[in-house]
Parts: C-alpha cells; sequence; structure tokens
C-alpha cells in the first residue's frame, strides 16, 4: 500500500454532474491508491478536513465527487480552477478487486469511488440507484451501469445469482445488501478529525464489533484490514 | 516536555509521530470493553470541534494483552490514561497496571464530558489509585468545576503528583437544516482554539493555589509554540498538544521548535525558564 503523503494541489477543474460536483486536483507526485482508499481534503475556512474517496484517477489527476450537503462541501464545490487546497492520502483499506465475479453496487453519492474501480476491474457490470432523476444524471461517470430511481431500489436490481458485490451508499443500502450477500465488500461513510486512527470519530458498529473506517475500512468485508503506518509526510511544493 | 492528549494520537499507527513527543499519553482504558458512542461523533463548529467518542477501548484485559506490550515496543516512555464510573473501577486499572515498569505515570480521567460522571468525588478516587500504586498519577480535571484550584488542592492532597489541565468544555452544535444535534449524542466535548483562554486560566489558578509545587500540563487549543509558551508562563510544567494533531503530524516538532524560539526571544535560556512569569509578585 502507498504511503500517504501531505501536499497541497491546484485545482484543475470544477464540474457540474447533476446535484453534484467532481473536483478535479493536479495529482504531482499522489499516489491514487486503491478502488475505495480515500484522502482528506482541507476546506478553506474550516478547522476539519473532510473525507472523501477517489472518485476517478485519470493520467496526471485526482478527481472527488463533492455533494454539497453542508457548510464545508459547499466550500469544497466552489472552488475555482487555479485555486489550491491540501490533501492527505491515500488513507484506509479500498476493495479487493480480484474477484472472479464482480458487480459494483452504488447509491447516491455512494457512487463516488466506483467509476475509479470500474475502470480499475475492466469495467465490471454496475448498478447505481438514486433518490431522484437529476442525481441520476451521475451515472454517466460509471458508462454502462443499469441505474434505477426510487422507488425502485439498487438491491431489487442485484441478481439471483452468485457474485461477488462491491459497494458503496447510504447506511440502509449498505445493511440491506450486506443482510442479502453476507460476504459483500461495503465502503462505509462517517465523519473523520485525522483519517489516520487518532480521533476515533469513524467509529462504527459492524458485527458487535466497533471499528474505525479509517483504520479498518472504510471498505469492511474486503480485504483483511492493514493496519497503516503512517512513517513519513511530505509537504511539496505546488 | 511536549505530550500529547489522551485520545489525539494512536501511536501504534502513528509511531513515528508519537516518538517526536517527549512522552506519549494512551486513550483511556476502563474495565470493561466500551463499543463508544452511535454515529455521529464529530461536528465542526467555529473554531474548533465536537467529539463524542464514549471512551472506545478494549477493557482492561485485552489491553494487557494486546496494547501495553506493543507500547512497550515503541521503546519511548508512555502514560496510561485510567478512565472508569466508579472509584472501584480506577482502582481495578491502577492495581493491574500500576506497577508495571514501562508505565511512567498513570493519567486518571476525572473529567470525561462524554460518559456519566464518575460517581465518586476526585479525591476519593485519587485516595483510592494511590492506595494501590506508587507511579505518578496525574489528576484530569475538567474546566467544568465551578473551582478547579480547590478540587486541585484535595486530590494533590489526595496523593496526586500533579495534574492535567483541562478536558474539553461540554457543547452543542445543531444541524443548519433540521436545527437538531448534529451528534447522536446531542452534547459533547468541544475541543480546539477556543479552549485556550479557558485552560490557560486553569494552569494560571492551579499553578498559584499549589504555589508553583506541584507539576501541571497544560492543555487545550495549543497550536503554536508561542500558545505553549502562554501555558508555561501561567504554570504549566509540561504541555499537550490535542486536536492540533489530527491535521499536523509534525506538530511535536514544530511546536517545540518554536517554543524554544519564542522562550529565546523573551530572554529565557530554556523554555521551562518562563515557568509561572505570569504571576506577579505583588499577586492579582
Amino acid at each position: 500500500m502507498p504511503s500517504p503523503r501531505r501536499e497541497r494541489r491546484r485545482i484543475s477543474g470544477s464540474e457540474r454532474v447533476g446535484p453534484y460536483t467532481l473536483l478535479r486536483l493536479e495529482r504531482g507526485g499522489l499516489d491514487p491508491g486503491l478502488p475505495g482508499q480515500f484522502f482528506m481534503l482541507d476546506v478553506p475556512g474550516h478547522v476539519m478536513p473532510r473525507p472523501f474517496s477517489i472518485c476517478l484517477a485519470e493520467k496526471g489527476e485526482l478527481a472527488f465527487l463533492i455533494d454539497p450537503v453542508g457548510p464545508a462541501t459547499r466550500v469544497l464545490c466552489e472552488l475555482e480552477r487555479g485555486q489550491s487546497i491540501g490533501l492527505f492520502g491515500p488513507l484506509g483499506n479500498g476493495y479487493r478487486t480480484n474477484v472472479s465475479r464482480p458487480l459494483l453496487v452504488g447509491g447516491g453519492i455512494g457512487i463516488a469511488p466506483l467509476p475509479y474501480a470500474a475502470r480499475a476491474m475492466g469495467n465490471p457490470p454496475v448498478v447505481l440507484g438514486f433518490r431522484t432523476s437529476r442525481q441520476a444524471e451521475a451515472a454517466a461517470l460509471v458508462p454502462g451501469a443499469e441505474v434505477c430511481v426510487e422507488p425502485t431500489l439498487v438491491t431489487e436490481l442485484i441478481p439471483d445469482e452468485p457474485v461477488d458485490i462491491l459497494a458503496c451508499g447510504p447506511e440502509p443500502m449498505l445493511r440491506a445488501v450486506h443482510a442479502l450477500r453476507p460476504d459483500a465488500q461495503l465502503a462505509w461513510e462517517a465523519p473523520m478529525a485525522c483519517g489516520f486512527g487518532a480521533c476515533y470519530g469513524c467509529a462504527i458498529e459492524f458485527e458487535g464489533k466497533s471499528l474505525r473506517l479509517c483504520v479498518e475500512g472504510p471498505v469492511l468485508n474486503g480485504r483483511p484490514p492493514v493496519i497503516p503506518l503512517i512513517e513519513d509526510e511530505k509537504v511539496e511544493a505546488e | 516536555m511536549i505530550l500529547n492528549a489522551s485520545g489525539c494520537l494512536d501511536a501504534l499507527i502513528a509511531p513515528k509521530v508519537a516518538r517526536s513527543l517527549d512522552v506519549f499519553v494512551a486513550k483511556t482504558v476502563t474495565p470493561e470493553p466500551r463499543l463508544g458512542n452511535p454515529q455521529p461523533r464529530l461536528a465542526e463548529t467555529d473554531y474548533g470541534m465536537l467529539n463524542s467518542i464514549g471512551l472506545q477501548n478494549p477493557g482492561i484485559d485485552r489491553y494487557c494483552a494486546e496494547v501495553l506490550p506493543r507500547l512497550e515496543e515503541l521503546g519511548m516512555p508512555f502514560w496510561v490514561s485510567v478512565g472508569g464510573a466508579k472509584t472501584a473501577d480506577y482502582a481495578l486499572i491502577c492495581e493491574r497496571i500500576g506497577e508495571r515498569e514501562s508505565v511512567a505515570a498513570l493519567e486518571l480521567n476525572l473529567s470525561c464530558p462524554n460518559v456519566d460522571p464518575a460517581a465518586g468525588a476526585a479525591a476519593e478516587i485519587v485516595s483510592a489509585c494511590r492506595a494501590v500504586s506508587s507511579k505518578p498519577l496525574y489528576a484530569k480535571l475538567s474546566p467544568h468545576l465551578p473551582d478547579v484550584p480547590s478540587v486541585a488542592l484535595t486530590v494533590i492532597e489526595a496523593g496526586a503528583t500533579g495534574l492535567s489541565l483541562v478536558n474539553s468544555l461540554r457543547g452543542l452544535v445543531l444541524d443548519e437544516w433540521t436545527l437538531e444535534p448534529r451528534l447522536a449524542r446531542s452534547v459533547g466535548g468541544y475541543s480546539g482554539a477556543a479552549m485556550r483562554p479557558v485552560a490557560l486560566a486553569a494552569v494560571y489558578l492551579c499553578y498559584k493555589a499549589t504555589k508553583g509545587t506541584v507539576p501541571i500540563v497544560g492543555m487545550g487549543g495549543v497550536q503554536t509554540g508561542k500558545q505553549a509558551l502562554d501555558m508555561i508562563a501561567a504554570g504549566a510544567s509540561a504541555v499537550a498538544l490535542g486536536s492540533v494533531l489530527f491535521n499536523d503530524l509534525e506538530a511535536p516538532e514544530r511546536v517545540r521548535a518554536e517554543l524554544e524560539q519564542e522562550a529565546h526571544a523573551r530572554g529565557f535560556e530554556r523554555p521551562g525558564d518562563a515557568r509561572g512569569v505570569a504571576h506577579r509578585p505583588s499577586g492579582d
């Protein structure tokens, strides 16, 4: 696993995708990590950084899909090309991608890590669920995905035959997927202050244990968690 | 001397950062395992953040079997933070690890804002711990106490070696649209820059009350060397870094270097020489 680094990076683009914003940063020497891993993004004017999984890692870029649900995410969505922000990563445990019958399952803003995962895995089957048709515009980030809008639920698109699920979405969706397929790999989300196990803010209860998502996750039921060692960090000029 | 505030760094995950401290203070351990509080546990607010972790820890049995041996492998001085719901809980932990050679000191967390308050009075807990351990005992006090220095005097009399000042303040953040509490447990511990004057006052008053005779670890919103120097001038013999560690892993080394510069600039050979200089000879 690549070591996380803290760097300051310039914004190379920001585009609307339905109600979300795809924020593109110059990658520089940062390793994008594995699908499902995440970065902590500093938010100008805010004390706490925010965690975002890698959405796309095209050449020379890192892109994050952001839902402007609060003051900090609105600031990130309003950043313009040429401005720069600090970020720290890649962090956490990503998906196990060498599975034989992959199916990517995403819900709402939880589709964020799936475009990168789909590209890394050679475009496997994908099913996505959204609350509104406007949100569903974000399905364009995963070409070929099968899409549903409520009242149809994405769990209804999961076929009966055996599949290896890699999922990300809101907690009720993840719990439903887990109930259907206990071996599914699930990427969870919770507020974090650090991203490296120090604050215990992101711990969730899963199968009777309290797990720090930044250390044992955010993908649970994936690869055996590698407990990261934060040995070095480097601040590089832009 | 620069430490971390308990619960703000995991030395097993960030050993290099831990080793850049003079002493590592481990997260609070309780007799029984605690899963901690439900999500959400964190909420940002002006000038800081609220946390509601709920003393998540594996309990003393697993702590002794799995955590302590790995802390010992770090090869650096460390303190263990001790928690509980009643006097016997604190005494049990002190009995289990209080004579372990590797543990440099025990910090008694008498002030967590996210668990039910300890049933026993602070002095009773300290006294019970002193009876079972000869280690240095630091009493970590709450800024909510109506009279922090008088409690400080009673815990010192009961056998505490020093004071850790202060734990976080209870705070509340509401969601911008629903106007409901952002934290699952509603109220959480506020930390960040706005804690500085609160902590500084507690350090100042306790130094004065104890006439500078006991060690004091000052903590609360310290992010720079000048802010650490303020703590020392108010009466701290050591300074602990808290939430600054979440976003600046180089903070211990940076703050230490800044502290030495700031002390030199004011004519002090060592930062420790500035201890208590905020106290005017005439009193106030």
